[in-house]
């Protein structure tokens, strides 16, 4: 085995695993802390991608730089969201079954608008950073990569400090744990929540720009995404942030090598793999409670 | 209405459809007939486990192409005749179902949605780079043009309209018998309340696994004879999310809680799609679908049995 090769294939893991947590942040959220399935995560991913590239195209945006001055509008989309799937489901004990045919349905949606208006053909974006690489010996750290690797773990950090340091993210954190008890404080669960699922939203925008980043992106490109951040969640444990990052950056790591020794048709199979042994052997996860 | 006599109308029925398909005799009527049998069988499948149980199966897809290329596999190796590559199907299908259902079924339901989702890409992972069975090239299979046995000799069409036509009246009739029987009743405790059903002695992982292999079985079903149907399977066209969708969506718009809501839902759904993928195009149609489903789920959560059902109860008590 080329040595040079496998720690090539291990930094490139680590720099992916960093993008993969961007992605399973809003899960994270969403599914961990509140336990709202939301599978139509992805395709808002790659709404944030097409929102960039777009952008970017017409005014020579820095991809970026659009997805976090387009967070107020994904916010707002999440709270929607969020206020009729309450109002449907989870107010009438409904969540279980149509809950998720409501998810599935806007995941079909999303992507079956965005291949009418864009096609089904690969895009993507232009930016300084898209191209060259830093060689630190004989190792390589292409800039592609390790920008959304920095985003994504800025972005990362910034969810952790606020569910742990302020009100808001704490009271977050409680109606994971006991959405009455929160009433009998006196604050409004529902509230709560709707902000939560929001923000879970929101991380999708900045998401979805370094997924257009990393490599051009199709319409269907997000359900490739489904099982692989489900997986890392559930790895990392449910509700556990730090559980998260972890998982997501072991996935990112076997799924490198596993395309760099066995062929990149192969690599799908690894986060199916993770998923069925955590489930099969400890479904708490890592980190998990 | 007992089973027996249930099954003997079903069968009229299917004979009736079949007498009249067969005195038109249009090549398009059977093509066109058979997609929406296929998705009568898929969401009266999906439905045994979803609407009875209350457990959401994304899988259909990797279900429905299990069936599909365990008839490619054979027909490489031991070519065998289409009634049997059905049963082949249904075995390989029911046996997956029975191992995803034995991993995931113990947990909370939302992680066998999960599961089943993520099975679709990893089966069509493996499919893709199984060349035996075609890899990503996909598979040709080439059938004679007409079906022959004894005297009787027919399109070859219309064989497999008749074989789809038998496998949509047996889901039928099954998931009646089941909804009538013990084991429907059991379902439909842990539908509504599993905690309860498993305190009171219902033992729900067993039914739950019983309901996976059934409907996986049936979904293989449904996959076996289509590459027969359409001449060249690739992973793309087995695999497509479609099949999930409206396997979905089909039951949701009926009605779940019993076997008229998928059989409803899939013969309308259908045939509007079969209208749209002519008229219109084919994205178009699945994002009606989409819209549909989502307004379904909203507004009318019981589907149209359930709203029939309403104003029936509205117009008895004035």
């Amino acid at each position: 085995m080329d040595f040079n090769l496998l720690i090539n294939a291990i930094i490139a893991g680590l720099l992916l695993g960093g993008f993969y947590a961007a992605v399973s942040a809003g899960i994270a959220i969403a599914f961990g802390m509140l336990d709202i399935v939301n599978i139509a995560h992805p395709a808002f991913v790659i709404l944030g991608s097409y929102i960039a590239y777009t952008v970017n195209i017409n005014l020579g945006v820095d991809p970026i730089v659009v997805s976090i001055l387009a967070l107020p509008a994904f916010y707002a989309l999440g709270a929607f969201i969020y206020q009729v799937y309450y109002l449907s489901f989870e107010k009438r004990g409904q969540e279980a079954l149509r809950g998720l045919a409501f998810f599935f349905g806007l995941l079909f949606i999303t992507e079956v608008t965005l291949l009418l208006v864009f096609g089904a053909d690969y895009r993507y974006v232009e930016a300084a950073y898209i191209g060259p690489s830093i060689h630190v010996g004989q190792f390589e750290l292409p800039l592609r990569m390790l920008v959304p690797c920095v985003v994504a773990l800025a972005l990362f950090g910034a969810i952790q400090l606020f569910v742990t340091r302020t009100f808001i993210g704490r009271a977050i954190m409680a109606v994971s744990q006991d959405q009455l008890a929160l009433q009998l404080m006196a604050a409004d669960p529902i509230r709560i929540k709707r902000i939560a699922f929001a923000i879970s939203i929101a991380t999708a925008s900045i998401a979805g720009a370094l997924l257009i980043v990393i490599q051009p992106v199709e319409p269907s490109v997000g359900r490739d995404y489904i099982g692989r951040v489900f997986a890392i969640c559930v790895l990392g444990g449910l509700g556990s942030m730090p559980g998260t990052l972890v998982a997501a950056i072991l996935i990112g790591v076997v799924e490198s090598l596993t395309a760099t020794f066995y062929g990149p048709s192969w690599a799908p199979a690894v986060s199916f793999g993770f998923l069925l042994l955590t489930l099969a052997v400890r479904p708490a996860g890592l980190m998990g409670r | 209405m007992n089973t027996t006599t249930f099954s003997i109308i079903a069968a009229a029925v299917g004979l009736v459809v079949l007498a009249c398909a067969h005195w038109l005799a249009v090549d398009y009527f059977f093509f066109a007939g058979y997609t929406i049998l296929q998705f009568v069988v898929l969401a009266t499948a999906w439905n045994i486990l979803g609407g009875y149980c209350g457990y959401v199966n994304f899988g259909t897809a990797a279900f429905f192409a299990l069936g599909a290329y365990s008839s490619v596999f054979m027909h490489k190796t031991f070519p065998l005749p289409i009634p049997l590559l059905i049963v082949f199907g249904a075995v390989v299908s029911g046996i997956v179902g029975l191992g995803m259902g034995y991993l995931t079924l113990r947990l909370r339901g939302a992680f066998f949605s999960i599961a089943t989702l993520a099975m679709a890409v990893v089966f069509q992972t493996l499919v893709v780079n199984w060349d035996y069975v075609g890899g990503s090239r996909g598979a040709y299979i080439i059938h004679p043009e007409n079906f022959e046995f004894g005297p009787l000799k027919v399109h070859y069409i219309e064989y497999l309209f008749v074989l789809m036509l038998a496998l949509a009246v047996i889901a039928l009739v099954t998931a009646r018998t089941i909804e009538r029987s013990q084991l429907g009743y059991g379902f439909a405790t842990i539908r509504d309340d599993e905690l309860a059903a498993e305190a009171c002695g219902v033992p729900t992982l067993r039914l739950k696994l019983i309901a996976t292999t059934l409907s996986g079985a049936f979904m293989g079903m449904a996959g076996a004879p289509f590459p027969y149907y359409i001449g060249y399977v690739q992973p793309q066209s087995a695999f497509a999310l479609d099949y999930a969708v409206n396997s979905i969506a089909m039951p949701m718009i009926g009605g779940t809680t019993s076997w008229v809501g998928p059989l409803v839902g899939s013969i309308l759904l259908g045939s509007a799609q079969q209208y749209a993928t002519v008229t219109i195009s084919s994205a178009v149609n699945l994002l009606i679908v989409g819209l549909m489903l989502v307004a379904f789920v909203i507004i009318a959560p019981n589907g149209l049995i359930g709203l029939v059902q309403e104003r029936g109860r509205a117009w008895r008590k004035p």
